[in-house]
């Protein structure tokens, strides 16, 4: 009973696991019914907004509220002096992160501001409005520093110290190496090299953050609904700072408009938040307008990377030589900590390349600016990025075809379990198998034709690929070791109610990626029911087992794979009772689409229902030892692996206009192998998603700043998210490897589309561009960027 | 002058009457007076689109209009839609395709196809893809690529065309 | 994001207007489309006190012809109507294309002309539009209405000729019999103010006679760009080039998010081209 999932199985019924059914929590969201925390509304509650520094960097000299509470409907004001002693301040670092350091943060700051957006005091009022009159009239005295704002130069002697007790502006750095990188190089037949940048950008969830905190004095428990992606971290970050005991702190995450890794953060403004609920024992609601998203939400991939390539006659790649320097803001964001991305880059480089020798440096420092911090993807478009455009630069020098060459040089299908020169330990991996699925697809010939029949009317058409790796399922290697109490493990627990439907509440959380169907689904296969007689419950620390939610695409590998043990050891328990009412031998019944059954034959015996009616109103008729638990949890956590490692391809296909520098977007594609896929439909959705979060970096998306540290774009008029003109269609196709370390076999599927767009992205354009000698490296890809490689206009900045 | 306003007008076919503030947009009125959360609040200036409502029959940003100035108007919002059924094929087309994720396009997503759909309906036409892109284009989903959206609305156009000439 | 605190009157008429406006004071904004004037109060980059609502007022409304055959816009049509309007499409049809420009079909539902013309942004196709085919600003106040050229109603950035206690009436477009107006322009995203923008007007006859290339988004208001036009006029096989390069002598762009001047000038050069060949192909089309 306990093999692995077997998809085979698609013909039986009440077998969920591989189908593309809808999400049974659909139907609220299009129908306006779903309940987001801004949808909250509690008796007594009051609204919260900060006044946020305008300055960069700046000494705090005098606050005046006066004139602030003198506005009827004003309650209080507070500044980072009065919630200190009521919060422990915290400093995110991880141990494993050798010689990483940051500054200890607070809710708000005591004496200095460190970038312009931090909140600097708040204040409370009986409606938002209010609370923003009241925040216009908080007269905060500046006296403006010196702002850090040049990474290049965050470390230079004549640069100002941000946290005078760190000693300097470094907050971590290391190096990756192995073989002989210096050997190789002078060895090569041919060495590549470009310098990459990746431009600043964010999350823009179209749900603003939000929070609603409640104390109730009485009780002295802390309620606090949540747009967040980890419940019970935040119930721990909470407990622990705000001194209370993790069990009187319940966190609530109902519907959560799009979080993408924005939302799994310790933000000082919603501590603020809390806290202030804490001291005033009401509730006290703040939802983040987009003015304030902009600045305070996290940013993410602000990276400069001088790449290397070696590669031998025979075309094969010798190794690589990587330098990242990453600007993250004044402080690393708790807990996760902001040296992450950076090492990510250094250990997901050359990810999907069979070769010997690598070198990879990342250097992580403080600046003046919103900090930076886990975004979708983490680090891998990056490294895809900087990837890919070197192989597409090698295959150049040496005349051959993109396709060929990484057909050359991506490790071999049947060549795992193997470990990277980087250090990935890689379980079972499918780029050769997946290169071809693509090259079939796109119907490689078609377009190449086209692109020479194209070129000859003066239209410059371009095909780009890109292979990557991507990390999912994560064991506590990720940040338990490094002493962040962010689980790795998850858990179900699964119910049989007495009509016979099931509940099954569990760890990881819904964020619009189709959790709760995918464990709707598991839960109705392993326990023998209709999928519509399961109800899934996700995001309340009261509710579910503990877990760490939704990050790093651990919700099906991670989540899943608890509620299918959970869900067959429900099913397990109900065959043991019916096994003793129909006096037959448990392992001679089976359960099939809520009925008792012969597993032989298949002839019900009873309905689920009329077990439940035993179990819960008739017990007195059952054998008085017999165990009758109807509900069972199960947790999992991976252990032969650090990570499991999926793998893909992407192709875009596109146009440059070269008089103008616009790209149009003409087809993207993706071939992805995310091992066992519980719903195809989810996962193509996950997938084209993330493609166009990725175009988004590689076209529009960027957080410009001032030399000076001001955030010059404040609004969605001018940070330019994709939207649904320019979107290609998106083709998607799977490669399945499933994982060994889980009956499921399931890996994630959520990062792998933005993982790989940009680098795609960037080919296809320096693939039209090639005839021209114009190449592109530093996203976004604007017009103006694109007409400056091809010679037409002075490189000028905007 | 007043900051506070009387107005009378019906919301998915209710008669409401309510004194407003003045700055209050039509979002805000909504949800905070009215308790219709189906309508959302995404940048409350313009852009995103999360805000599309019906006033007078066509869409209109929520966050663009204030109540006050909606005196005798007629609004529609997703909850009107829904109970009415105009829009069931398009809301079990999102639902059958997956077209939302988070959900907090969802909503105003809805009302801009609907805009489209009944244009498309005048005309005896079905959108194309490239058409169906450009009337949503001011609305932002940051979930599903947009794709899926597209998929449901031309489902719907091709199946309503359909009906309309057997 | 919330507006500071208002106060909000509604006017019925032309004279409720003046008389709300006087004792408002002159702080106090009017409210048609709301379209650019919610955002800035949502940004609180203006504090108004007083909202005088205009949408009800029947005379800002309508398109007609009027006695010397110009077609008369009243200035709370929106977009939306100015789009679908039957006489729009065959007396002045580059505003109908314009149209299908700006922004989205939501905003297009409620922003009007005349909110486009006294918001001046210099990135708005309708001032451009305006400005190309020469058309009247119908400004009106207590004292009567002035009437007055579109390229002398843009003053600059966001700025207009309307004096403190006037509202823009209406537009007037004068017949112009056999000339032909192209609008192009390049955004980054349908609906977005443009990078760079052009409306050419030209004709009778050949894009070389009297052509009119009004460039918008690469200045502080829309900018007619003379010198190419005298370029353009010459005619002949190096009549675009010339123009093309003229332009640097037209246009001194400002940097925006886009790009500094050299990218503006250059996105100004090829729309030039594009309007031409437009014009053209439009002539053989016939």
């Amino acid at each position: 009973m306990n093999d692995i999932v077997d998809p085979r199985s698609l013909d039986r019924p009440n077998s969920y696991i591989g189908r593309s059914v809808p999400r049974p929590n659909i139907r609220k969201l299009v129908e306006g019914a779903a309940r987001y925390v801004d949808d909250v509304i509690l008796p007594r509650m009051l609204h919260a907004a900060f006044v946020r520094s305008p300055h960069p960097h700046a000494r705090i000299v005098r606050i005046d509220v006066s004139a602030a509470l003198s506005i009827p409907g004003v309650v209080k004001a507070f500044t980072g002096a009065d919630l200190a002693p009521h919060c422990e301040p915290w400093v995110a670092v991880l141990a494993h992160l050798k010689g990483m350091k940051s500054a200890p943060q607070r809710p708000l700051p005591l004496d200095v501001a460190t970038w312009a957006g931090e909140a600097i005091v708040a204040v409370v009022a009986e409606t938002r409005a209010l609370a923003e009159d009241a925040a216009a009239r908080v007269v905060v005295d500046y006296e403006p520093l010196p702002a850090v704002t040049d990474m290049e130069t965050a470390l230079d002697p004549a640069t100002p110290v941000i946290h005078a007790d760190l000693g300097d502006n470094l907050v971590f750095e290391r190096t990756n190496e192995s073989g002989d990188v210096e050997a190789a190089f002078r060895t090569a037949h041919k060495v590549v090299s470009a310098t990459f940048h990746t431009g600043r950008h964010t999350g823009v969830t179209l749900e603003p953050r939000s929070i609603l905190a409640d104390f109730n004095r009485a009780t002295g428990q802390l309620v606090v609904h949540h747009s967040t992606q980890a419940p019970h971290m935040i119930r721990d970050v909470l407990a622990r700072h705000l001194r209370l005991p993790e069990a009187d702190v319940r966190v609530i995450c109902g519907d959560v408009g799009g979080s993408y890794g924005i939302k799994v953060h310790v933000y000082p403004d919603e501590m603020a938040v809390a806290v202030i609920a804490k001291l005033m024992g009401r509730p006290v609601k703040f939802i983040a307008d987009r003015l304030e998203s902009f600045s305070s939400d996290i940013h993410a991939r602000d990276h400069r990377i001088e790449g290397r390539l070696a590669v031998d006659a025979a075309g094969r790649i010798l190794a690589f030589d990587i330098d990242d320097l990453t600007g993250i803001g004044p402080y690393s964001v708790y807990p996760r900590t902001s040296a992450v991305e950076g090492n990510q880059v250094v250990n997901l480089i050359g990810g999907p390349y069979d070769f010997a020798h690598y070198r990879a440096r990342t250097t992580v420092v403080l600046q003046n600016k919103t900090p930076t911090c886990q975004y979708r993807a983490v680090g891998h478009p990056i490294a895809t990025a900087v990837t890919e455009g070197l192989v597409d630069l090698a295959a150049e020098a040496l005349g051959m075809d993109p396709l060929d060459f990484r057909l050359k040089n991506l490790m071999a299908d049947g060549s795992y379990p193997r470990t990277s020169p980087a250090g990935m330990k890689f379980e079972g991996l499918s780029h050769v198998e997946s290169l071809e699925a693509l090259r079939k697809m796109i119907d490689y010939p078609a377009l190449r034709a086209d692109q020479v029949a194209a070129r000859a009317r003066g239209i410059h058409r371009g095909i780009g690929f890109a292979s990557f790796i991507e990390l999912t399922n994560p064991s506590p290697f990720m940040y338990g070791i490094g002493g962040a109490r962010i689980s790795a493990q998850d858990g179900c627990t699964v119910r049989i109610d007495p009509d016979g439907t099931v509940l099954a509440a569990t760890g990881v959380t819904e964020q619009g990626q189709g959790t709760e169907a995918i464990i709707a689904q598991i839960v109705a296969e392993a326990v023998g029911v209709p999928m519509s007689s399961v109800r899934v419950v996700t995001g309340d620390t009261l509710a579910t087992p503990y877990g760490g939610g939704t990050w790093a695409c651990r919700g099906a590998g991670i989540g899943g794979e608890a509620a299918l043990r959970a869900g067959r050891a429900t099913k397990e328990a109900a065959l043991v009772v019916a096994g003793s009412m129909l006096q037959a031998a448990p392992d001679t019944l089976d359960i099939v689409m809520g009925n008792i059954v012969d597993r032989a034959g298949g002839a019900v015996r009873m309905p689920l229902s009329e077990l439940g009616r035993i179990v819960y109103f008739r017990g007195d008729t059952l054998p008085a030892e017999l165990p009758r638990e109807l509900m069972q949890t199960r947790h999992f956590i991976t252990t032969q692996f650090p990570f499991a490692f999926t793998n893909g391809i992407q192709a875009s296909w596109l146009e440059v206009d070269i008089d103008t520098g616009m790209v149009n977007l003409l087809k993207h594609w993706c071939v992805e192998d995310c091992g066992r896929v519980i719903n195809p439909m989810l996962v193509d959705e996950q997938v084209r998603g993330g493609v166009v979060q990725g175009i988004g970096g590689a076209l529009y998306e960027h957080c410009v700043y001032s030399p000076d540290g001001h955030l010059l774009m404040g609004s969605m008029a001018d940070y330019l998210t994709p939207m649904a003109a320019e979107m290609p269609d998106i083709e998607v196709g799977h490669v399945e490897t499933p994982t060994r370390e889980s009956a499921l076999g399931a890996k994630g599927a959520g990062e792998a589309g933005t993982a790989g767009a940009p680098a795609a992205i960037m080919n296809a354009i320096n693939d039209a561009l090639r005839p021209l000698g114009a190449r592109v490296f530093a996203q976004p890809f604007t017009p103006a960027r694109i007409l400056a490689a091809l010679g037409r206009i002075p490189t000028e900045t905007a | 002058m007043s900051t506070s306003v009387d107005v009378t007008l019906s919301v998915n076919g209710e008669r409401v009457a309510r004194r407003v503030e003045a700055r209050r947009h039509l979002v805000d009125f909504l949800r905070l007076d009215l308790g219709l959360t189906g309508t959302h609040t995404g940048c409350e200036h313009g852009v995103c689109g999360a805000c599309t409502v019906r006033v007078d029959g066509v869409i209109v940003r929520g966050c663009l209009v204030l109540a006050a100035s909606l005196d005798g108007a007629t609004v529609e919002t997703i909850e009107g839609l829904t109970e009415s059924g105009e829009i069931a094929d398009l809301q079990t087309a999102f639902v059958e395709r997956n077209a939302a994720q988070c959900g907090f396009c969802t909503p105003a997503m809805l009302l801009t196809a609907a805009d489209l759909l009944s244009a498309a309906a005048r005309d005896g036409a079905v959108p194309s893809r490239e058409a169906i892109r450009e009337h949503i284009a001011g609305n932002y989903c940051r979930c599903t690529g947009y794709h899926a959206i597209v998929d449901a609305i031309e489902t719907v156009a091709t199946a309503r065309a359909g009906k309309g000439r057997s | 994001m919330k507006s500071p605190p208002l106060g909000y009157v509604r006017a019925m008429d032309m004279p409720d207007v003046f008389r709300l406006r006087a004792n408002a004071g002159p702080d106090a904004r009017v409210l048609a489309g709301g379209q650019s004037l919610l955002p800035t109060l949502a940004f609180r980059l203006s504090d108004p006190g007083t909202l005088i609502d205009i949408t009800r007022v029947d005379a800002l409304r309508g398109i007609r012809l009027v006695a010397d055959g110009a077609l008369r816009v009243g200035a709370l049509t929106t977009h939306a109507e100015l789009g679908r309007d039957a006489l729009v499409r065959v007396r002045v049809p580059v505003l109908a294309d314009a149209v299908g420009l700006i922004a989205h079909p939501a905003i297009r539902n409620r922003g009007t002309i005349g909110g486009s013309l006294a918001y001046a942004d210099p990135a708005a196709e309708l001032p451009a539009v305006c400005v190309a085919l020469d058309a009247v600003v119908i400004a009106v106040g207590p004292a009567g209405e002035r009437r007055i050229a579109a390229r002398d109603f843009l003053t600059g950035l966001f700025t207009t000729a309307l004096a403190g206690d006037e509202l823009i009436a209406a537009v007037e477009f004068r017949p112009m019999p056999g000339r032909r107006t192209v609008i192009h322009e390049l955004a980054r995203r349908s609906g977005d103010y443009a990078m760079a923008g052009i409306v050419l007007a030209a004709g009778p006859g050949t894009p070389t006679h009297d052509p009119r290339p009004v460039f918008f988004g690469v200045g502080d208001r829309p900018i007619l760009a003379t010198r190419a036009a005298a370029c353009l006029a010459v005619g002949g096989a190096a009549a675009l080039a010339a123009a093309q390069a003229a332009l640097d002598g037209d246009l001194d762009p400002p940097s925006d998010q886009h790009g500094g001047p050299a990218f503006k000038r250059q996105l100004a050069r090829v729309l030039l081209a594009r309007a031409v060949n437009s014009l053209i192909d439009a002539r053989d089309a016939r």
